[in-house]
């Protein structure tokens, strides 16, 4: 399945749904998006990457197993929802926010990260899936 | 006395890192935990003795009412006393006894754990506590029966033990569940003053079966019994232990503490007596088919736990007290006679009593502690045993029903006692010195010296029984809530009935020992019998389960995703179909209905086209394509209805899933036929009837009045509370966060199976 025309978009699409992933991740405390779909984004890009340029040059470009993001987004999203029992002494996932929004970013808080946490867990297993079934073949 | 409880795990898990000190010279020192806490409960003697209770309360789960609370009164000190006491004697035991064994570490870590948890569950005043610690015994009793577990009937026996065991551990939650239902509370000492609204309760009846059946499996009660001889397989130091001394009295101590709370009126004394009564009298008659020392033990203990619940069952302020000593008198000789089994099995090699005689000459203060055992044991005097058993005919005598019956029984199961505490203790010593055991020297210590202590103490106490009137026995009898009148426990009570029916039971007991020598035709004689033991019986039922389940499974499980589905399906059709039909009229309102508009159409269509292409299509990418389809119309109808997080989150889903699809069925051959024409007709059939009852449902739904409350409480805070303005979001990452946390776990569960099954797979491939 590799064809000129799919392998030379997708080194231009790569990092353009790498970016809208984030932008979505990113919005979606106010508008539609948020963690999940962003993270589901991100696999696609990485998936369709694998499809033109093959499974070991889209392992080549994450440097990392896939896998490897679920314990570090899990292990956000918890420490996120913990934070507020550590630093604020607040019952376990109240949202503690920065007070002054950042540019381009937008406001800060816990949830923010927790919805990284997702953002992660998502990107890692299910290129974990995708991979490994694709490997099995 | 929560550190006291604890004290043994905490050493337990010390054993894990620093094992390896703990096996050579070092060993003994680890009894330095049982003997400081047996020092730690002694000094609560005086305070108990004048009646006072010690409470102390932890909290743990306080939203359920389950909570560390520790009561130490009479019955628990007498428990926390044995447990600790012979504990200490066990420790230094086998230290000398497991020396330079390979896993004597393990062997500690588990007995302190085992020792840890039977305190526990004698302290605990809650029933929950209780329950947990209960379990604690039973699976450090596996542990410790299967530690030789290279050894097939070891890991055998330690399983049954566990399956007995661990019913009655479900039992026992059963029943304090709905204990605790019926009278708030889980803890025990507020029951007390419950005992009439807990009697005269519905379930009542069914708290005193589930509390039995956890008491009968827990002590070995018939027919439960079979588990305690298997349980022999486990080295001695476990058998003195757990399975005479201490563990299998913890369902004895159950029915103890649940006397002044469940014990309302003839059925509980029926049940008791008659299972107690069956018991003993069962298992005393077992003593003299058996040649193993240890069977004979094991069997004599079975007899002796009888009796403990017999007479719990008489229930009478003499009767209590009368198994308050008995406990007593039980631990003291039946711990040491295993401890000298031990020691003649570690001496000789072996245990079979028609070969053993003449130790005496080369063990000789092992053959005096056998002997001061075997005489309290069989109940002559001065030992304590003579009191125990004096104190046993008392209570059967003055028992209301049928007391001729109740006291000839007790009479014959202790004549069998009898007959086996001196076949255990003084036969394997006396006689000549057969050759091959001349070269037989005396052990360390360390193993000789723990039994003698508790035989000389049973002799101290039969002496001076005021030791034990005033520390246990008048403390339990208050614990048990019954109308307290003061007694006095007494060596001599003079000439009277009692006296009598004693000095009968000591006759009968040495004539069965003079006239029967216990031999392998008579061991052979009861095995023609076996297929008709409780135990047999166990084990086919279990088997049986087995082979049903198997059954079951692989009915159900067949390993093809489609009739997981199919089956799944089904059920629901029925389940929902009963449901809708059961109370539904097709009156649905359709006039509040909005128009359908032109964008509603042409989707459906779309939808329509893509699921019969779906269906119809000889290629199987050209399915995945349409099913795509299908997938993108209803983002698209998401959309429309104001959902745009859900068609975001659709769409990218189903391009995911697509693009799975077509990687699997891309490498597939070209065309495989799957599926004949009925079974097609019946899936469609399926999906047909499921996709109307679902329609049907949700038209039902549209009568339901809204309620509104939910979104409006969500619109109006996302803002105000979480800083949000998308509802959808806030509510993932804010308001359910931690359904989204264990959304997310599950998640990478799904990926890890994923990864572990198809990457074990290829690991099998590589080594062919």
């Amino acid at each position: 399945m590799r064809t000129i025309i799919l392998k030379s978009a997708s080194s231009y699409l790569l990092p353009v749904l790498l970016l809208f992933s984030v932008f979505i991740l990113l919005r979606g405390h106010y508008l539609p998006g948020g963690g999940f779909v962003g993270g589901l984004v991100a696999a696609i890009a990485f998936v369709l990457d694998a499809f033109s340029n093959g499974l070991d040059k889209a392992k080549k470009i994450l440097k990392f197993h896939p896998g490897f993001l679920m314990p570090v987004g899990l292990s956000v999203a918890f420490l996120s929802g913990i934070s507020p029992l550590v630093f604020a002494d607040l019952p376990m996932m109240t949202g503690i926010w920065a007070e002054n929004p950042i540019p381009v970013i937008g406001a800060i808080g816990s949830p923010l990260f927790f919805d990284i946490g997702v953002y992660l867990v998502v990107i890692g297993s299910s290129l974990t899936i995708i991979f490994t079934i694709s490997e099995s073949l | 006395m929560l550190a006291a409880v604890l004290l043994g795990f905490l050493f337990s898990l010390f054993l894990v890192f620093a094992g390896s000190y703990f096996k050579g010279k070092l060993a003994v020192l680890s009894s330095i935990i049982p003997i400081s806490l047996f020092v730690y409960f002694l000094s609560f003697l005086p305070e108990i003795s004048n009646g006072e209770v010690v409470y102390e309360s932890y909290e743990w789960i306080p939203s359920f009412g389950v909570n560390l609370s520790f009561t130490l009164d009479g019955l628990a000190l007498l428990f926390a006393l044995m447990i600790t006491g012979i504990g200490s004697l066990v420790f230094l035991y086998t230290s000398a006894y497991l020396k330079g064994h390979k896993y004597l570490d393990r062997f500690y870590g588990y007995l302190s754990l085992f020792m840890a948890s039977m305190l526990g569950l004698v302290l605990s005043d809650n029933l929950m506590s209780l329950f947990i610690f209960w379990e604690l015994t039973s699976i450090s009793s596996f542990y410790l029966i299967g530690f030789n577990n290279d050894k097939a009937d070891s890991r055998k026996s330690a399983l049954v033990a566990l399956g007995i065991t661990g019913i009655g551990g479900l039992l026992l939650l059963g029943g304090a569940v709905l204990l605790g239902d019926v009278a708030g509370t889980y803890r025990i000492s507020e029951m007390l003053s419950m005992r009439d609204s807990i009697t005269d309760s519905s379930h009542y009846i069914l708290i005193l079966l589930l509390i039995f059946g956890a008491a009968f499996t827990k002590s070995a009660q018939f027919p439960f019994h079979f588990w305690l001889p298997g349980a022999m397989k486990a080295p001695t130091p476990v058998s003195t232990y757990l399975h005479s001394a201490t563990m299998v009295k913890a369902g004895v101590y159950l029915l103890f503490r649940m006397t002044p709370v469940l014990n309302g009126g003839d059925i509980w004394h029926t049940i008791l007596i008659v299972v107690g009564g069956i018991t003993m009298l069962y298992s005393a008659i077992h003593i003299i088919f058996r040649t193993d020392l240890k069977g004979i033990l094991a069997y004599s203990t079975i007899s002796a736990l009888g009796i403990l619940v017999f007479l719990i069952g008489i229930g009478t302020q003499a009767a209590l007290i009368a198994a308050a000593v008995f406990i007593v008198v039980h631990a003291l000789y039946k711990a040491s006679l295993f401890l000298i089994t031990g020691i003649i099995d570690h001496e000789t090699g072996t245990r079979d009593v028609t070969q053993l005689a003449g130790l005496r000459k080369v063990l000789l203060p092992v053959a005096i502690a056998g002997f001061i055992a075997a005489l309290i044991s069989g109940g002559v005097p001065p030992t304590l045993g003579f009191v125990g058993k004096d104190l046993i005919y008392e209570s059967t005598l003055h028992f209301t029903n049928n007391a001729v019956l109740l006291t000839i029984l007790a009479i014959s199961t202790n004549v069998f006692l009898f007959y086996a505490g001196f076949v255990a203790g003084v036969k394997p010593f006396m006689g000549p010195l057969p050759k091959k055991f001349e070269n037989i020297h005396l052990p360390s210590p360390l193993m000789w010296v723990p039994p003698l202590i508790m035989t000389l103490a049973g002799l101290v106490f039969g002496i001076f029984p005021g030791l034990i009137e005033s520390a246990f026995a008048k403390p339990i009898a208050m614990t048990q809530a019954i109308a307290f009148e003061d007694f006095h426990l007494k060596l001599w009570h003079g000439f009277n009935t009692v006296l009598g029916l004693s000095a009968i039971t000591l006759v009968l007991g040495t004539i069965l020992y003079l006239k029967l020598t216990p031999s392998h035709a008579l061991e052979n004689s009861i095995a023609k019998f076996n297929f008709i033991s409780p135990k047999i019986l166990f084990l086919k039922l279990s088997e049986g389960f087995a082979v049903f389940s198997s059954y079951w499974t692989n009915f159900f499980q067949t390993g093809y995703l489609r009739h997981y589905i199919s089956t799944i399906v089904a059920f629901l059709i029925l389940l929902l179909g009963y449901l809708i039909f059961s109370d539904f009229s097709l009156e649905s309102d359709f006039s509040t209905l909005a128009e359908l508009t032109i964008y509603e159409i042409s989707i459906l269509l779309m939808l329509l086209a893509g699921v019969l292409y779906t269906v119809f299509t000889k290629s199987r990418l050209a399915a995945v394509a349409a099913l795509g389809v299908v997938g993108l119309s209803f983002s698209l109808l998401f959309l429309f209805y104001s959902a745009p997080d859900l068609a975001m989150t659709q769409f990218s889903v189903d391009t995911l899933t697509v693009i799975l699809f077509v990687l699997v069925l891309y490498k597939l051959p070209r065309y495989l036929n799957l599926s004949d024409r009925w079974l097609r007709i019946k899936h469609g059939v399926l999906s047909a009837s499921f996709g109307v009852l679902i329609t049907l449902l949700i038209l039902r739904v549209l009568k339901e009045p809204k309620n509104t409350e939910i979104t409006e409480f969500y619109a109006e805070n996302a803002y105000k509370l979480a800083h949000g303005k998308n509802v959808v979001n806030v509510i993932l990452v804010d308001f359910r966060g931690i359904d989204t946390m264990i959304e997310i776990s599950v998640l990478i569960v799904a990926a890890l199976g994923v990864f572990g099954l198809l990457k074990l797979r290829l690991k099998t491939k590589d080594k062919k």
